[in-house]
């Protein structure tokens, strides 16, 4: 089974576009939105919802009032300064259940944390497993694990070999779990001085776990000067550049008309992206 | 006043508003720029700052005396990461999974643990012109980020404005960096996936209890339901920054509108102005 992962760094790059093409183009294959905090894929393909489940992860102190004397001691103690006037902020709480051990009356309890929802949809283009992360929740690491493990388990039984995962930004704890594993990453860029630092940063992510990594220069003739840079940074680290796809406003008309672009335009962008994508199979054929 | 910039969506420009906004409040006191994007910091980029100092960040991660310790597994059982485990004769730490709780050394019958740090990232602070100016680098292969974003934090004045750039999305990274501001500000752009974003954006302040207003970048030709929906939402619209290739470019070179097109200043005054107004509205009326 091969699995590739389109990340971005920072957002805004035109990644969930391009993956949204990738959708079209690919013939079989699961897609899977592992972006669970801003998740805008669905946007693009029109999902019918099949299967919705609560995703659990985690747990929050509560502290039982009746029985608090007070004592002020878990408040000392809690290194994330969750505890304030004998209760818990839920949003600073890390579950870490460190007070909940210590506390004299036995007042706090730690119990399970809402932590979001994931999807099983059908779309004209394949399954698609999507999420949504509970606002301000942490471990959207687990939740991301969680999407990818049920796209695998759904390729596994309808007998598909390819996942294309549309990647959340940065390069914390919800891109490593998008990330370790996969067969290849597409790191969208653009050549910006901020695109730069950031798709430097995420290369170093893809190294550190070992994942190969395709560029992508999006927008590519908003800075020639700066997209030439990229070009000799890529060459210095043996990276290569899959595709250099210069700015549309196309792109934007698309996504307001909720399509992938390639079947919304055949023009430039279109063309560019499908040569991507037949670069990209080359790639996992190997 | 604390005034965070954040939004749903990455690469809405605001970085670029962050820093532009703080530039434009030269001469009218006190100003410091947090940047608290520490996976993907950028705001350096802008302000090019000299940079003064540094620390590391260091989570407190368990090392075990052998000596003293009867494997006894208490430390096992209560670490909520699976971040200490013992088998047999061994006592095995995950230091990437710690979260530097203290609950083991505290409750280790035999005292044999101890603390040491393991550095997840740093933090730097400087100044730019007469701007004062910190951030949070993320170490590279490092999974969390709000312990960095937290010492950031710290290194907040307690009087002037502060300004904090705050990672995009709505996760715990969010919700760390723009915890205590007395506003928020929402960069979006007008597109489907802009407003989608925006709607997370607007239900996590909501949760937080921390006033909203936008900045609609690159409007002009698409739709108008970004519009609608802060109508319907009641959130005001405070500037609007149009669709234009001057300022794409000026972005892409790391410039800000404050420098790059000094006729913008007046509007981020005006928005600095709006703001104030807002929060100082609300703090005369704290049950709204
Ligand atoms: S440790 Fe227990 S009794 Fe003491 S203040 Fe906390 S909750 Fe109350
Ligand atoms: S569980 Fe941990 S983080 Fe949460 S309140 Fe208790 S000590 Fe603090
Ligand atoms: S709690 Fe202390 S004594 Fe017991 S196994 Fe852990 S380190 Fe050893
Ligand atoms: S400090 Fe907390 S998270 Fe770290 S090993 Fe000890 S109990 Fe686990």
């Amino acid at each position: 089974m091969k699995e590739v992962v389109v990340l971005s760094g920072k957002g805004g790059t035109g990644k969930t576009s391009i993956v949204g093409s990738f959708a079209a183009l690919a013939k079989n294959k699961v897609l899977a939105d592992c972006d669970v905090d801003a998740a805008d894929l669905h946007l693009l393909l029109n999902p019918e919802l099949k299967d919705e489940h609560d995703f659990w992860s985690g747990e929050v102190a509560v502290i039982d009032p009746e029985k608090c004397t007070q004592c002020g001691l878990c408040q000392e103690i809690c290194r994330f300064s969750a505890i304030d006037n004998y209760t818990v902020d839920a949003s600073s709480c890390e579950g870490c259940g460190f007070c909940s051990r210590i506390c004299p009356p036995e007042a706090i309890t730690m119990k399970e944390r809402y932590s979001g929802q994931w999807f099983i949809s059908a779309t004209r283009y394949g399954p698609l497993v999507h999420a949504r992360l509970g606002i301000g929740q942490e471990n959207s690491g687990k939740l991301v694990a969680t999407v990818r493990q049920q796209a695998k388990q759904l390729a596994e039984t309808q007998g598909i070999d390819l996942i294309i995962s549309d990647g959340p930004p940065g390069i914390g704890c919800p891109v490593i779990s998008s990330l370790s594993g996969a067969s290849l990453a597409l790191l969208v860029t653009e050549p910006t001085l901020s695109g730069i630092h950031d798709l430097e940063r995420v290369l170093g992510v893809c190294r550190h776990f070992s994942v190969p990594a395709l560029v992508c220069v999006n927008k590519s003739d908003i800075n020639e000067e700066n997209t030439h840079h990229i070009e000799k940074y890529c060459l210095e680290q043996g990276t290569e550049i899959a595709a250099r796809i210069p700015f549309d406003n196309t792109v934007t008309e698309a996504m307001i008309h909720g399509k992938p672009i390639v079947e919304y335009s055949h023009n430039g962008v279109a063309h560019h992206i499908e040569k991507l994508w037949e670069k990209i199979t080359g790639t996992l054929a190997g | 006043m604390i005034l965070s910039v954040a939004s749903g969506k990455g690469g809405t420009g605001k970085t670029l508003i962050a820093t532009s906004l703080a530039l434009s409040l030269k001469g009218r006191g006190k100003v410091q720029l947090l940047d608290c994007d520490v996976e993907e910091p950028n705001a350096h980029i802008f302000l090019k700052p000299v940079i003064s100092g540094s620390e590391e960040v260091l989570i407190p991660v368990p090392h075990v005396d052998e000596n003293t310790c009867t494997r006894c597994g208490k430390c096992a059982e209560v670490c909520a990461y699976h971040a200490i485990a013992v088998f047999g004769e061994y006592v095995l730490t995950f230091p990437e999974l710690c979260h530097g709780c203290g609950a083991c050394s505290y409750l280790c019958p035999e005292k044999a643990i101890s603390e040491e740090g393991r550095e997840s990232g740093i933090v730097e602070w400087g100044h730019s012109d007469t701007i004062e100016f910190a951030h949070g680098r993320l170490n590279i292969g490092e999974a969390m980020a709000p312990p960095v974003i937290r010492k950031v934090k710290e290194l907040a004045h307690d009087n002037g404005t502060i300004i904090i750039d705050a990672p995009p999305g709505t996760s715990c990274p969010v919700v760390e960096s723009v915890r205590g501001s007395d506003f928020c500000l929402l960069v979006t752009e007008p597109t489907p996936f802009g407003l989608n974003d925006l709607e997370l954006a607007v239900e996590t302040m909501k949760e937080l209890d921390i006033p909203c207003g936008i900045v609609l970048n690159r409007a002009g030709f698409s739709d108008d339901k970004v519009e609608a929906y802060c109508r319907k939402e009641n959130i005001p619209i405070l500037l609007t920054i149009p669709l234009d290739t001057e300022i794409a470019r000026l972005y892409s070179r790391g410039v800000t509108l404050a420098e790059g097109l000094p006729e913008w200043r007046e509007g981020f005054v005006e928005l600095y102005g709006k703001i104030w107004e807002i929060v100082d509205e609300r703090s005369r009326c704290p049950q709204r």
